[in-house]
């Protein structure tokens, strides 16, 4: 049974359990914010070490020597010429795929395709490819362009295989761009009279070229570390010339040659000498490490201020 | 001009009871519009006529935004969409919603202004010049000419013409209302259509705007969406009054303001409801 009393709580006794509550309440916040940034520190702080680690033991090694040599039995005359040779060759290919049809698939599915099941059904499954292994990407090429096509162990199957790789993560932010500018713009631009290919190219794509480059640039820098689908395919490890050159000295001036030479990458060189016994292919290593993380981290430097340069004029 | 109206309005009387027969812009015969099953406007018949400003009012989701819509055919560039019923444009009397009539063709004469100012993150000059440009015209003397012309007849040119290639964000919301109107009437549109176009605008903004939009009527005839009943009050010639996708009534404002004849519109117009 009920009583009067039951539902009286005096004011005192009340304040009281209000202020308990309240300083339980603070303690939970102040140590999350404390949990917070132990793991900040701590994910921080294991990035520096790998970085301190590489630099301690491989730079040392890097000087033009270093970056002018082909491979060698002889470690301390072997350079990695012909895999940061190799990678530029495999991002051409990469990005000259990758990037035109990324864009061109992200603008048709997010200012042309209707919105129905069946797009619905192709988002989820792009966003299921951007997961997919590499390994599977470098299986379906070896299949695929290595012997169905014929390119052979070429920088064309390599850079094809890649740019399967990179495709959805550029679809992906060339439709994360396009979805930042308001529809009032678009609407702008069709009550003047624009077709839907003159919106895009007077003014969506313009809009939007900061956050699709950034895209772009980031998908090759995850495109330039993969050493999986590139071994899959099989790169060389040990290559010791060049790809013919893209540029002539007489009439055509140029070559695709090049396309379908064999070819190694930093990553590949980097498993290769890791392999090795010897403390001095293993500061080869650290040295080529070195190196990839300087380019990778000089594309995200490079995406940021494109970011910041294409955004300048443009607030919605 | 084209003095030969195709169609008179008739039966409207103005207050010292002498029929007004103004030539008829744009004829609405019978429009209905549906939104997927939903249908939001319900057999539509309204004559708006040629340079004078017609108001449209109504309680949200009346559909006078929808109606406005209709008429340069926006709504196409959304999936489910349909139009039933005629659009005729006059003189000529095209249907704009007729089968093969390009709704591209139609955005080019009827300019919209939104809601919301909406400029490009261009300069001020290339906001103005761009339906010129999508319409073929791409001599600088020439676009030079129309947009210093859009831009007077807006009443910006002489707080923009020093600096006409900066950006247009970089201008006041008032004024970049004024330049989406610049750049709606560059490029000589039939009729302009505005969507509630103070609400986003300062009083003193608005003003401007409304001072601009009755100065416009001389050489286009504008079509005005409101939420403001004492908007259209002030520069509105004819008030269309919208209920539930239907037209209520429709008749000159002034008429429409101290005598309505039908029972919503006075409800609504005295604050009974909306």
């Amino acid at each position: 049974m009920l009583s009067v009393g039951d539902f009286i709580v005096l004011p005192s006794q009340n304040l009281r359990k209000q202020e308990a509550r309240a300083s339980r309440r603070r303690s939970i916040d102040r140590w999350f914010g404390r949990i917070g940034l132990l793991s900040t520190i701590g994910t921080l702080g294991v990035l520096a070490i790998l970085l301190l680690n590489l630099a301690a033991s491989g730079l040392a090694r890097i000087d033009w020597q270093f970056l002018l040599s082909f491979p060698s039995r002889r470690a301390a005359e072997a350079g990695i010429l012909s895999a940061w040779v190799g990678t530029i060759l495999l991002m051409i290919v990469t990005a000259s795929v990758a990037v035109p049809l990324g864009v061109a698939a992200g603008i048709y599915l997010e200012e042309y395709a209707a919105k129905n099941k069946w797009t619905d059904f192709i988002e989820i499954n792009i966003a299921n490819l951007a997961g997919v292994p590499s390994i599977l990407y470098g299986l379906m090429a070896l299949g695929l362009f290595v012997y169905q096509f014929r390119f052979g162990q070429s920088v064309l199957a390599g850079g094809l295989a890649l740019a399967c790789l990179v495709l959805p993560i550029v679809i992906v932010a060339t439709r994360e761009a396009l979805r930042t500018i308001p529809a009032a713009i678009r609407e702008a631009a069709f009550a003047l009279g624009a077709t839907r290919w003159q919106a895009v190219w007077h003014h969506l794509l313009p809009y939007s070229t900061g956050g699709i480059a950034t895209g772009v640039i980031l998908a090759m820098s995850r495109a330039i570390g993969e050493s999986a689908p590139l071994i899959t395919i099989g790169a060389l490890t040990f290559i010791a010339f060049l790809p013919p050159a893209p540029i002539l000295a007489q009439a055509p001036f140029m070559s695709f040659d090049w396309l379908f030479s064999p070819f190694t990458a930093l990553p590949i060189q980097m498993f290769n000498w890791v392999s090795r016994p010897g403390e001095e292919f293993q500061s080869n290593a650290a040295a080529a490490g070195l190196f990839l993380m300087l380019i990778t981290l000089g594309m995200n430097g490079v995406a940021i201020l494109l970011r910041k340069h294409a955004q300048r004029n443009i607030k919605w | 001009m084209n003095p030969i109206p195709a169609v008179q309005v008739s039966g409207e009387k103005d207050i010292a009871g002498v029929e007004v027969k103004p030539e008829v812009k744009v004829e609405i015969q019978n429009l209905s519009f549906f939104y997927g099953r939903n249908q939001v406007l319900r057999n539509v018949s309204l004559d708006v006529p040629a340079y004078q400003v017609t108001a449209m009012i109504g309680p949200s989701g009346c559909g006078k935004t929808t109606l406005l819509r209709c008429l340069n055919r926006m709504h196409d560039l959304y999936p489910g969409n349909r139009y039933e019923g005629s659009v005729r444009l006059h003189p000529g009397g095209t249907d704009i919603l007729g089968p093969g009539m390009d709704p591209i063709r139609v955005r080019m004469r009827f300019g919209m202004v939104f809601q919301k100012p909406n400029p490009f993150p261009k300069s001020i000059y290339e906001n103005v010049a761009y339906g010129l440009r999508l319409q073929g015209m791409n001599k600088r003397r020439d676009l030079d000419e129309r947009v210093e012309k859009a831009l007077r007849e807006s009443a910006l040119w002489d707080e923009v013409k020093s600096r006409l290639h900066q950006l247009a964000h970089n201008l006041s919301g008032g004024q970049q209302q004024r330049l989406c109107i610049a750049r709606a009437i560059a490029t000589d549109p039939d009729v302009v259509l505005f969507d509630e176009p103070t609400s986003a605008l300062d009083p003193i903004a608005t003003s401007k705007i409304e001072e601009l939009i009755v100065e416009m009527k001389k050489r286009v005839t504008v079509i005005i969406v409101t939420h403001n009943l004492q908007q259209a009050g002030r520069i509105s010639d004819r008030t269309a009054f919208m209920y539930l996708g239907e037209l209520i009534e429709f008749g000159e404002t002034n008429r429409m303001f101290t005598n309505p004849a039908k029972p919503q519109t006075e409800d609504y117009i005295s604050g009974r409801f909306g």
